[in-house]
């Protein structure tokens, strides 16, 4: 089953490269990582959603 | 406008493209060769003939590779949510958590475990649970399609929810409204229908190969008659889901509707663009408008399409952004105003509310409740920037009617070709199957440019400009992310190909019993 085990490693390969690298390092949660509560985020959202001219 | 970085909204508008584009390669195969599948091994548990187990498992072989590299392409998807798209993500949050939870527990948990008995269950399990555990793979993915085009329905026609000004976030009041919406069961029903589309191109397309290099050729016939079936009556599911749609973007999505057919004054007895060509013909009143330089129309075809009436009035592009008293439709100049009401009256509250003067907030929340559903057009100041790209919508529109229209025809040609003449003798219309592969994933695409580019500026129906959604981050990170993406699924898809053909040459070249 050749084509199995070439799958099997396409599928860690991309996981890894998704979770280990993608996740880890490029995209943490934007709310999660600069506010500790849900106030301080929807402070942030509202401000933000408001911010017009 | 100004407000916002430009560059951000663009960059993460084309991430997003690029990986939900790169992604639905995948996704349609998986969810109608499930089907495909479960149906072949149907035969074979049915009639014991050993010819239906080796059809079977090559195609389920195919399907393995697919599902192989394109799982989790998807989850890139909801990163992105979290880091590009956090206002977004919180403005929406509590309306996409139940689906997507649901999606996870149920639908991928039936999905992933059953794959495994499907793929390693052969002579292992008895032939009944084996055929079972096909459907429940077959049922499984197509819930988990369900879920999240469920959750994309609700941004198309957001329902069953209220608006919480203290957390600013949207929060369900009806689950089963948002579940049943007309959208969200048209959006599902065309979605999985034009999957089953695909699927059945690619088995009739792969199996031509085969007749045109003259071997296996009752191996090939066979496949072709279950393809053909299966996609003549998904075609056909996809023509009436298409229609019905029709009729909703018309009545919730009015410009979008417009754009797909380019018309920019609206008429009763509205004709139907079959073909036309359009060019930019700005005017002093809209320097974006496009018009026709050649039309082929179906006359009242239009009106009829968006309510069953010919004598239906369709507003045009102008119509919507300068209004129609006539008929009764409110100008984008009147709606933004209302916007931009309720976006301060959104504001004044939360400082009202922050300095504890509750007669000043009570006052500012009324104020932004009576206009809440123009929120999204306060962010604009000229009506225009409210247009969708007209010329990309109405070629997408087209061009995917077109290939719809296309595969139903090839599927009646192969059906009447495998019953009544010898189809291995047609080269003709083997070469048009295999070639119709790749048609089939261009209607895909173009289906969804219609359904997303035909949506903009909105990422929440009327609430949510696209503009407004994105996080306060540089645009350089997201560039380099959107480059690190296209390498990863090009070569994904580079895989994914290679592997295929690799396995399609294999079986070609089996001697056949």
């Amino acid at each position: 089953m050749e084509v199995g085990k070439k799958l099997w490693l396409i599928i860690f390969i991309k996981l890894f490269i998704m979770f280990a690298v993608f996740r880890l390092f490029f995209f943490p949660n934007f709310l999660n990582t600069n506010f500790d509560t849900d106030k301080q985020r929807g402070d942030h959202v509202i401000e933000q959603i408001t911010n017009i001219k | 406008m100004e407000n916002f970085d430009l560059a951000l909204v663009d960059w993460s508008r084309a991430q997003f493209a690029l990986t939900a584009m790169y992604h639905w390669i995948f996704v349609p195969l998986t969810l109608g060769t499930s089907f495909i599948i479960a149906i072949m091994m149907t035969i074979y548990v049915k009639t014991g003939e050993e010819i239906w187990k080796k059809i079977t498992k090559f195609w389920l072989t195919l399907f393995g590779i697919n599902f192989a590299i394109g799982v989790a392409t998807g989850i890139i998807l909801e990163f992105q949510f979290g880091t590009n798209w956090s206002n977004y993500s919180w403005f929406v949050g509590d309306i996409f958590g139940a689906p997507l939870a649901i999606e996870a527990i149920l639908a991928f948990f039936l999905e992933s475990t059953f794959i495994a008995v499907l793929f390693f269950g052969w002579g292992r399990v008895s032939k009944k649970f084996h055929l079972v555990s096909a459907w429940l793979v077959a049922i499984g993915s197509n819930l988990s399609a369900l879920w999240i085009l469920v959750a994309n329905a609700w941004m198309q026609n957001p329902v069953g929810m209220t608006f919480n000004p203290d957390t600013a976030r949207n929060e369900m009041t009806d689950f089963w409204e948002i579940l049943l919406s007309p959208t969200a069961v048209n959006k599902f029903l065309h979605t999985i229908s034009s999957a089953y589309t695909l699927s059945a191109v690619f088995v009739i397309g792969i199996s031509a190969w085969f007749l045109l290099k003259n071997k296996r050729i009752i191996f090939a016939k066979k496949s072709m008659v279950v393809g053909a079936v299966f996609g003549l009556i998904g075609g056909l599911f996809m023509l009436m889901t298409g229609d019905e749609s029709a009729r909703q973007v018309f009545k919730d999505q009015p410009m979008k509707f417009a754009a797909m057919e380019g018309l920019y004054h609206g008429e009763t007895n509205a004709p139907l663009v079959a073909i036309g060509v359009l060019q930019k013909s700005p005017t002093k009143q809209n320097p974006k408008m496009s018009d026709f330089a050649f039309k082929i129309e179906i006359p009242n075809m239009l009106s009829y399409m968006a309510a069953l009436d010919a004598n239906t009035f369709v507003p045009g592009i102008n119509d919507l952004v300068y209004g129609n008293k006539d008929q009764n439709i409110e100008s984008y100049y009147d709606k933004i105003v209302k916007g931009k009401i309720a976006v301060r009256a959104l504001r004044d509250y939360k400082n009202a509310k922050e300095a504890s003067d509750s007669k000043p907030a009570a006052e500012e929340l009324t104020l932004f409740k009576k206009n809440y559903q123009y929120f999204g057009y306060g962010y604009y100041n000229d009506p225009h920037n409210l247009i969708p790209n007209v010329p990309l919508t109405f070629y997408s529109f087209h061009v995917m009617v077109g290939l719809g229209m296309h595969f139903i025809i090839l599927f009646i040609i192969v059906l009447f070709f495998l019953f009544k003449k010898d189809i291995a003798k047609a080269r003709w219309l083997n070469y048009i199957a295999l070639w119709t592969i790749p048609l089939a994933y261009i209607a895909q695409q173009t289906g969804w440019m219609v359904a997303e580019f035909g949506r903009q500026p909105w990422v929440v129906q009327d609430l949510m400009p696209t503009l407004s959604a994105v996080s306060n981050i540089g645009h350089k990170s997201v560039v380099t992310t959107f480059v690190m993406f296209g390498i990863v699924f090009t070569v994904l898809l580079i895989a994914e190909i290679k592997i295929m053909l690799s396995q399609i040459v294999k079986e070609l070249n089996i001697k056949e019993d």
